[in-house]
């Protein structure tokens, strides 16, 4: 496999000489991009089969063998429905609002590392970058709110910026512990901080557990998630920044959402629980026969953990209210992640530091 | 005291941990949904369904025109015209009913001194036209002739509290 891979360098470098890098560059969005695309797609399909369970029911089985075509119908559907923009909105910010919130979901990925090396773009500065990016998607949501020229969709924009500004803290806090622990900002260096001959007691989710928690509940506030989905709001605000949008550009801010959580579950596995490690290594017997298994494997296997605890919180919890919302964020999350900055802080100065 | 304990119940999520125990046993339990054109819920003997006109096992229409379903018809929407037919014996000439109008009471079953008009168990029909709903007496007492074994049966078996 490598040895082809270095090949198919070689001759690409000879046929296009300098021009190589970026295509082999794109080749590589690509490898990443696609499966993103179907992950989402099949993530909605997973959401409803999951939440129709939880309710006692099939959910969908039509379309295909167990309802598996459903999501290609719903984008088949989404893709025909005229686009509609409404009269005095923002022509231009009105289209560019879906782009500006799907394409920093989908740029964050350039840090993830699904293997040792497997990442697009190895910067020292990872955290920071997709702090940045997680950021960044907000400003779809106000300027479509803005755009639409319609009371529901501005509504809905400024709970969800106020609400992704104050989540926003936690989580950079919570971060901040890993960042302290794994004394790195790379995400590679973040991972293989978490090795040892433990296998899972030695990655950073038993000493940092109440930050995993705080910044997994933070995540799902960040992606306008249910039980902290006040952006959508059905029952009061109908749909809240999207109301006014149909066909593609509807299905732009779907895949944003979706995109963005599983990136929330890549991130919370790489911070916490160490990323492509496998969780038995260093174990008697089920170690070395586990130790074969790709990396990859245990990455996908561990987004998928955080992606079910998505759409099980979906199917428990009903919705915040505005201000018990405020309240957890500020009074809750900020204190507690500052206090336990600065005990992990005190920890690793001790002794008994073990990670 | 009791706040601190509160305080620490609310701060461990152990009522949300409660919550998603629930709906997680759920995930794995049976799920109850009847899956239409392949399953069916039963159906009991008294369903209400389709009209439909009966004749007596010599092939006589049962049909006395006398008119009580008409009378009892809270949509109205049946209409009948009776004549004296050539054997000197009282027939309808029309029988029609409206099932765009009728809400499926089972008044005019319920009246019927003879038991000739019945609702069967016939559920799955429907119409391309607002006419297609409007049946006649020869489409009723086709019906009938169609699902006698069905209708007597359940006759039968309500028999015993009428």
């Amino acid at each position: 496999m490598m040895e082809l891979l270095q090949t198919l360098q070689l001759a690409g470098q000879d046929l296009l000489g300098a021009a190589w890098l970026p295509v082999w560059t794109a080749v590589k969005i690509m490898v990443i991009i696609l499966p993103i695309m179907g992950g989402v797609a099949y993530y909605t399909l997973a959401e409803r089969k999951v939440l129709g369970f939880m309710q006692v029911r099939p959910g969908p089985n039509r379309v295909g063998y167990w309802g598996l075509l459903q999501p290609v119908a719903d984008g088949l559907k989404l893709l025909c429905k005229e686009v509609i923009i409404p009269t005095n909105s923002n022509k231009f910010l009105f289209l560019a609002a879906p782009v500006l919130a799907l394409t920093p979901a989908l740029a964050a990925w350039a840090v993830i590392p699904f293997d040792d090396g497997m990442i697009l773009a190895d910067v020292n500065a990872g955290l920071l970058y997709l702090l940045a990016m997680t950021s960044l998607g907000v400003y779809g949501i106000i300027i479509a709110g803005w755009a639409s020229n319609s009371k529901y969709a501005f509504l809905g924009a400024l709970r969800s910026a106020a609400q992704i500004v104050s989540y926003e803290l936690a989580m950079g806090f919570a971060l901040v512990c890993v960042l302290l622990a794994a004394q790195s900002m790379n995400m590679g260096d973040i991972v293989r901080g978490q090795q040892s001959d433990y296998g899972l007691f030695g990655w950073y989710w038993l000493p940092l557990f109440p930050m995993l928690v705080v910044y997994f509940i933070a995540g799902v506030a960040e992606t306008n998630r249910a039980p902290f989905d006040l952006a959508e709001g059905e029952s009061e605000i109908v749909a809240g920044f999207h109301v006014e949008y149909s066909g593609m550009g509807f299905a732009l801010f779907f895949l944003a959402e979706y995109a963005n959580m599983i990136l929330i579950a890549a991130l919370s596995s790489v911070m916490f629980l160490g990323g492509w490690l496998n969780p038995f290594h260093g174990w008697p017997v089920i170690g070395e026969l586990t130790d074969m298994v790709p990396g990859l494997f245990w990455m996908l296997g561990k987004m998928s953990i955080f992606l079910f605890l998505f759409l099980w919180f979906r199917a428990t919890f009903p919705r915040y209210r505005y201000d018990q919302l405020m309240r957890l964020g500020w009074k809750i999350f900020i204190p507690l992640t500052l206090v336990w900055v600065v005990v992990v802080a005190a920890w690793m100065q001790t002794p008994y530091w073990l990670w | 005291m009791k706040n601190i304990i509160d305080f620490f119940k609310s701060f461990l999520l152990l009522e949300l941990l409660k919550g998603m125990s629930v709906t997680g046993k759920y995930f794995f339990a049976r799920h109850i949904t009847v899956e239409y054109p392949e399953e069916k819920t039963p159906q009991s003997f008294r369903f209400r369904g389709l009209h439909a006109q009966r004749r007596y096992p010599n092939g006589e229409e049962r049909c006395i025109g006398c008119k009580l379903c008409e009378a009892v018809c809270p949509a109205l929407a049946i209409k009948i015209e009776v004549a004296e037919r050539a054997d000197g014996s009282r027939r309808t000439t029309q029988y029609d009913i409206d099932l765009v109008k009728c809400i499926f009471c089972g008044f005019c079953e319920e009246s019927c001194p003879v038991d000739a008009i019945v609702e069967t168990r016939v559920y799955e029909y429907h119409g391309e036209n607002r006419g297609d709903l409007y049946y006649t007496k020869a489409m009723l007492l086709a019906n009938g002739d169609k699902h006698e074994a069905q209708i007597a049966k359940d006759r039968a078996a309500d028999a015993k509290y009428r």
